[in-house]
């Protein structure tokens, strides 16, 4: 449905106080002045945008815990916090942080999907700018079933996969396409586990090789030095007898 | 004109010494006027480059010498290691203090370096590191204090740090641990991206098991280095010794390096001609060679030979990091990156810095020599560590 008009980029530079012009327009990547951005494939158009994952990698990765899931879908990030080891832009799956890589004090940019509007009762700036209701905002489960109900109907028109159901555990943003995803510009192939057990499973082993490693080094160092103890009391007791 | 002719004519290496150092303050000044933009190719496709991937981890890696020498001598009782351990300690403690410098260039925001301490999330491996970095520093500042205690003839602190010597190593030692093995955690997170003839959810041990050999080869490194540039003579035995410990460590590191390929399915891989593949065949080469070699007792029997492994260990870990971070994550990430000058000016300023601050604390601090402290008058006050024979232990 989407027309290339990208409308949503230039309301989603209104709202977040980002400047936007033609020059602008025509980048065809997410950036740090740019949150969202309209990418061309031959006469099909995607948009690229923080997924808003259930189960966010990034907010897992942070070592301060400024990037947050909120209940309602958004995940938002806490500049005040932030002292830039950018590891959430590595382990992002989609690529979708960015920084502010010429500025001397930068901060992480990311679509925060309108959390201010969203907690307000609106809908998104790019949901509510869309003329041709290529965004649409809604309820997670309401929009995967008019998605399911879409694709079923229209098989012609419609991939059958629906990204974003089951993609590192779900996503809050869902994308529905032509073509598979990946002739898109999107990652496809993605695990259906959330990223966070991955890191989750070797950190939980921390309080464990801790234990462990305690008793186990305090047992030999009790062990060595015991064995010498012992030894200087026998040779004592040797030169006593003699 | 004659004022110049009077100063002592500068070598070699002191030229080079210089040039780094000018070239990595002057890319200090482009880092902090124009920022990580200015001073690095990274992006943001791309935002780890070699400040990550040699100065932190291969930093990190190379500084392991220091607790695997404290446990053996401290934990394990192993007392003929004791003249190589201050050096280790040495090596380690400036190394990690090279590695935070290292995270100020890196860090968007150095100033905030401390967040994690106070805005906590476990869940977080970096989180892990951060916490990691602080108490493993304290407990090498500690380690490493009475050798300037000592310098300086304070009795009394030599005293307390005796008593808290044994709980101090075992934390060193578990914090190392924890250290190594969660440095390779920071890329469990990244399937998607590391190519998986490295990724696994093995990264964790082998992190730890190479950095245990990176450890030793550094020991073996620095001890023939300081022979030479001190006269000291040089403990054959004991790096030879060394040399037979690390190749077996070696063996059982490529063993589970090609048990995991073997049972990931990832060996077909090996056949695709692809950079990645010969990146990884020079790595798995560049520890398999010294591994053979040092079961060799011609090897292991010659001071000159056990070095060379010794290099060809470091290179091969070094290059095994920044397969990893740099080379292994790059077709992920769908860029190439190759790093800016500046980038690498820094790295070899700290380098440099590394070693001139290792040459400087050989010459003012008792490193080399385990002598027992005499105040002027001549009477022995304290032996330098605990189970120094000229002291009666209390």
């Amino acid at each position: 449905m989407c027309i290339g008009c990208r409308l949503c980029e230039k309301g989603c530079a209104e709202h977040h106080k980002l400047p936007y012009n033609d020059a602008i327009a025509s980048e065809e990547k997410l950036s740090a002045h740019k949150l969202t951005a309209i990418t061309t494939h031959g006469d099909k158009f995607m948009r690229r945008l923080c997924m808003n994952c259930l189960e966010p990698t990034c907010v897992s990765v942070c070592p301060v815990g400024a990037l947050q899931k909120s209940a309602n879908g958004p995940v938002t990030y806490d500049a005040s916090r932030c002292m830039g080891c950018r590891y959430c832009m590595f382990a992002c799956p989609f690529q979708v942080p960015t920084y502010q890589w010429n500025s001397r004090l930068p901060v992480v940019k990311k679509c925060d999907m309108c959390a201010d509007r969203v907690a307000a009762g609106l809908q998104t700036a790019c949901a509510e700018i869309c003329p041709t209701g290529a965004t649409k905002f809604g309820e997670r489960d309401d929009l995967i079933a008019e998605a399911r109900q879409r694709v079923a109907s229209n098989p012609s028109q419609y991939n059958q996969h629906i990204y974003g159901i089951q993609e590192v555990g779900g996503t809050s943003v869902l994308l529905l396409a032509s073509a598979p995803v990946e002739q898109l510009g999107v990652r496809a192939g993605l695990p259906i586990t959330p990223m966070p057990l991955l890191t989750w499973r070797a950190l939980s082993e921390i309080p464990n090789i801790v234990t462990v490693c305690s008793v186990l080094l305090g047992g030999v160092w009790w062990l060595s030095h015991r064995r010498e103890e012992v030894q200087a009391a026998e040779r004592k007791e040797r030169e006593e007898k003699s | 004109m004659t004022r110049f002719k009077s100063w002592p004519r500068p070598t070699f290496w002191q030229c080079i010494f210089f040039v780094i150092v000018a070239a990595g303050l002057y890319a200090t000044y482009v880092r902090v006027m124009y920022g990580l933009g200015g001073a690095t190719h990274l992006s943001d496709q791309f935002p780890w480059g070699i400040w990550i991937g040699f100065d932190i981890l291969c930093g990190v890696g190379l500084a392991a010498g220091g607790f695997t020498l404290a446990a053996t001598v401290h934990v394990f009782n192993i007392e003929r290691y004791k003249p190589i351990l201050r050096p280790a300690i040495l090596t380690a403690f400036l190394g990690y203090l090279l590695v935070i410098l290292a995270l100020m260039y890196d860090l968007g925001r150095p100033y905030r370096v401390w967040h994690p301490l106070v805005m906590w999330n476990p869940h977080s491996v970096m989180f892990e590191v951060g916490w990691c970095v602080t108490l493993y520093t304290t407990v090498l500042a500690l380690e490493f204090a009475p050798i300037v205690l000592e310098r300086f003839h304070l009795v009394r602190a030599l005293q307390v740090m005796r008593i808290s010597l044994i709980p101090l190593v075992i934390l060193g030692v578990i914090l190392s641990t924890l250290h190594q093995s969660s440095l390779g955690s920071l890329y469990l997170i990244v399937p998607e991206k590391l190519y998986p003839l490295w990724y696994t959810s093995l990264l964790p041990v082998l992190f730890f098991v190479s950095a245990l050999c990176a450890g030793l080869a550094m020991t073996i490194f620095e001890s023939w280095h300081s022979s030479r540039a001190f006269g000291k003579q040089l403990e054959l035995s004991l790096i030879s010794s060394m040399g037979r410990l690390l190749a077996v460590l070696l063996s059982v590191y490529l063993t589970m390096r090609f048990l995991d390929l073997l049972h990931r399915g990832a060996l077909p891989l090996l056949l695709r001609r692809r950079p990645e593949t010969y990146l990884f065949l020079l790595e798995i080469a560049l520890f398999t060679v010294p591994m053979f070699l040092l079961f060799r007792r011609k090897v292991y029997s010659s001071a000159s030979a056990l070095y060379g492994c010794a290099v060809m260990v470091l290179f091969a870990f070094i290059a095994n990091r920044l397969n990893i971070t740099v080379t292994g994550v790059e077709a992920g990430s769908g860029v190439s990156y190759f790093p800016k000058w500046t980038e690498i000016a820094v790295t070899l300023f700290i380098v440099a810095l590394g070693f001139a601050i290792f040459r400087f604390a050989v010459e003012y601090l008792p490193i080399f020599e385990e002598v027992s402290l005499t105040r002027p008058g001549g009477r022995a006050i304290v032996s330098t560590s605990p189970a120094a024979s000229t002291v009666p232990a209390d």
